[in-house]
């Protein structure tokens, strides 16, 4: 389906290549956005998230100082005064939430796009050279999708200086493989086009029909994969923060919850205390799963729902044999 | 057979490229994690057990290459070493402990999983926009995006602590010895119950909406047209004609997440203080015990593998297409 949505632009590939490389990126790209604000789910996900990083720059402006300081006896329950309460320290715990959306945002976009470019450039050069190389970069990239993702971070995180950066490097080395397969398999069926073997005769150098002939047409996959890379870092991020492998210096939604643990809420039943972070990983999460669907929605015809169907010729027929 | 065998030595390259990673890693990192463990702990230990930790860890600086067929050779009959935090009992056997319990939890949820996922996911393109079709997908998808931990949390508040009708901790009760009788293995399940649940609900999203978009695929095609055509029951079509190929995308899915069931019961463990590997994964970061932790990653590397093999050998049975290749 992806390559047929995008068969009108390999046409434009025979105008001059010092434009057409980017202007059809351009154009696909804003298609792309276009279609999305049409798209229901693409309109709620992208407004729960833009509330989330609204709310992470607004942070120091709505709960000024240090979040962690105590301001109260320990673990009260919502009031007027504590919208959501006080840990048992006695801190604001919407306080701890908003500051937490910075770091945990941060990081789960960071190691997301990091793994996404890792995973990109590695399917991309596997399936551009072929042969040797390709086999080395699919048996590693298989490797590394094999080997259980949370016991490889657990080891990764232990072994590294404590510390942000430490953790977004290690989400990226669990997280780029699963992004290079998708990567590499779209790459592949791309490489055989007749564009990409026009470019090559043309004598364009291989980074350069890497990037700009065959990147700007798996435009859709690519944004598919980053959102998933990026639910996938926040969660695991959640988890090796939840097991005190991350810097428990730092507020983020998973060391708020590694707390939470430790202080004992849970069996004490101050559900206030546990209940946002947990709450605020799941919003993003399922935010940017919502923008996930949309994106296959719009390159994939057959997901859409029958109704939706009825305005493009392409998918009518498909959808009328399985309406019978 | 050539399959199976090609398989069979991806998965040796795949253990081998973990331990080398476990027997690098700590020689790679910048300071000397011996140093770092003994600052952070507050427990004493001998100078000769610190010496036995740097050579263990091959921070003493010896050579590498024996060093590492020394380690090969090592980890290969089963010896990962002392734990610190329980320290006489070599790490082994404190795995050799919980294994069971992780690999019951683990598979328990995966099979649930895997079974509801699909059947929903069936039905669900079957009926396409229908109620199922409709309500089940952006559901699943928002508990699917809960951590599993948080989601475990939360059934632990809800049915241990305020309501009471589940056991909050541990694989079976105070008191109970374990043997195979009815007393004991009814205990164990509903002591199960919780965990799995969550693991359950968290992943059955993923299942349901794989199966049902290649159902949905599968439903265009041909025989499809034809089985209809020929007048079979709609029963038999959905089931034995379209389920029956879309099943094969989910089946290669099943191993790949066979890891990510097991990162989410370690995480669930930790919140159920289930005696799995996943529950001695926390002691072992708050002990700051490192052989554990390595001789845990290598040992659930190991059994991801041994999993992924099963299903290969599934995938022979239903694909004869890779039986001749």
């Amino acid at each position: 389906m992806t390559q047929n949505a995008t068969d009108p632009q390999t046409l434009a590939a025979s105008q001059p290549a010092e434009e057409s490389g980017s202007a059809r990126a351009r154009v696909s790209a804003t298609r792309l956005l276009r279609t999305l604000l049409r798209n229901g789910k693409a309109v709620a996900g992208l407004s729960i998230l833009l509330a989330f990083i609204i709310l992470a720059l607004l942070a120091p402006a709505l709960f000024p100082g240090d979040p962690s300081r105590i301001t109260s006896a320990g673990a009260s329950a919502p009031s007027m005064e504590h919208w959501l309460g006080t840990t048992s320290k006695g801190q604001d715990v919407l306080g701890l939430t908003l500051w937490g959306a910075r770091s945990s945002l941060f990081v789960g976009f960071a190691a997301g796009i990091l793994s996404t470019i890792v995973g990109v450039l590695v399917g991309l050069s596997g399936a551009y050279f072929g042969r040797g190389l390709d086999e080395v970069l699919s048996l590693v990239t298989n490797v590394f999708l094999l080997v259980p993702g949370l016991p490889l971070l657990v080891i990764l995180a232990a072994f590294m200086p404590p510390g942000l950066g430490t953790v977004i490097v290690v989400l990226m080395i669990t997280g780029w493989a699963g992004s290079a397969r998708v990567m590499r398999s779209q790459a592949m069926s791309i490489r055989g086009k007749d564009y990409v073997a026009a470019a090559l005769v043309s004598g364009e150098r291989p980074l350069r029909i890497m990037v700009r002939e065959m990147l700007p047409n798996m435009a859709s996959v690519v944004m598919t994969t980053l959102l998933g890379c990026i639910i996938g870092s926040i969660g695991a991020q959640a988890g090796l923060e939840f097991l005190g492998l991350g810097d428990v210096n730092t507020i983020s939604w998973g060391t708020n919850l590694f707390w939470a643990t430790s202080d004992g809420s849970l069996m004490l039943g101050q559900w206030w205390i546990f209940v946002p972070s947990g709450l605020a990983i799941a919003l993003v999460a399922f935010a940017l799963a919502l923008c996930n669907y949309a994106v296959d929605e719009i390159t994939n015809p057959r997901l859409r729902r029958p109704k939706h169907a009825t305005k493009s010729t392409a998918a009518t027929t498909v959808v009328r044999k399985e309406e019978k | 057979m050539s399959f199976l065998l090609r398989r069979l030595g991806f998965y040796l390259l795949a253990f081998w490229a973990s331990i080398t990673l476990n027997f690098l890693l700590p020689r790679l990192m910048p300071g000397d994690p011996v140093t770092r463990m003994l600052s952070r702990s507050q427990q004493r230990l001998e100078p000769q057990q610190v010496e036995a930790l740097r050579t263990l860890m091959g921070v003493d600086g010896g050579p590498i290459i024996p060093e590492y067929f020394g380690y090969l050779s090592r980890v290969l009959t089963g010896d990962f070493g002392m734990s610190i935090s329980r320290f006489p009992t070599p790490v082994s056997e404190v795995i050799a402990s919980q294994l069971p319990w992780t690999l019951l939890l683990g598979l328990t949820s995966l099979i649930f999983a895997v079974i509801l996922g699909n059947l929903l996911g069936i039905l669900a393109a079957w009926r396409r926009g229908g109620f199922l079709d409709s309500v089940a997908p952006p559901l699943l998808v928002f508990i699917g995006s809960f951590p599993y931990f948080w989601l475990a949390m939360g059934a632990l508040y809800i049915f241990g602590i305020n309501m009471g009708v589940a056991p909050m901790r541990h694989a079976f009760s105070v008191g109970l010895v374990p043997g195979f009788n009815l007393e004991f293995i009814l205990d164990v399940a509903a002591h199960l119950v919780l965990p799995a649940l969550t693991i359950v609900l968290v992943s059955l999203g993923g299942w349901m909406l794989g199966m049902r978009n290649t159902m949905i695929a599968t439903n265009s095609e041909d025989y499809i047209l034809m089985a209809e055509a020929k007048g079979l029951r709609p029963h038999r079509i959905m089931l034995n004609y379209a389920a029956r190929n879309a099943m094969l995308p989910s089946v290669t899915s099943m191993g790949m997440s066979i890891g990510f069931i097991v990162g989410g019961a370690l995480l669930t463990e930790v919140v159920f203080a289930y005696p799995g590997v996943g529950y001695q994964l926390l002691g072992a970061v708050q002990g700051l015990d490192y052989p554990l932790m390595q001789g845990m990653f290598l040992t659930i590397t190991a059994a991801v593998l041994i999993a992924n093999f099963l299903v290969d050998l599934v995938y022979v049975r239903l694909d004869p297409r890779v039986r001749k290749g």
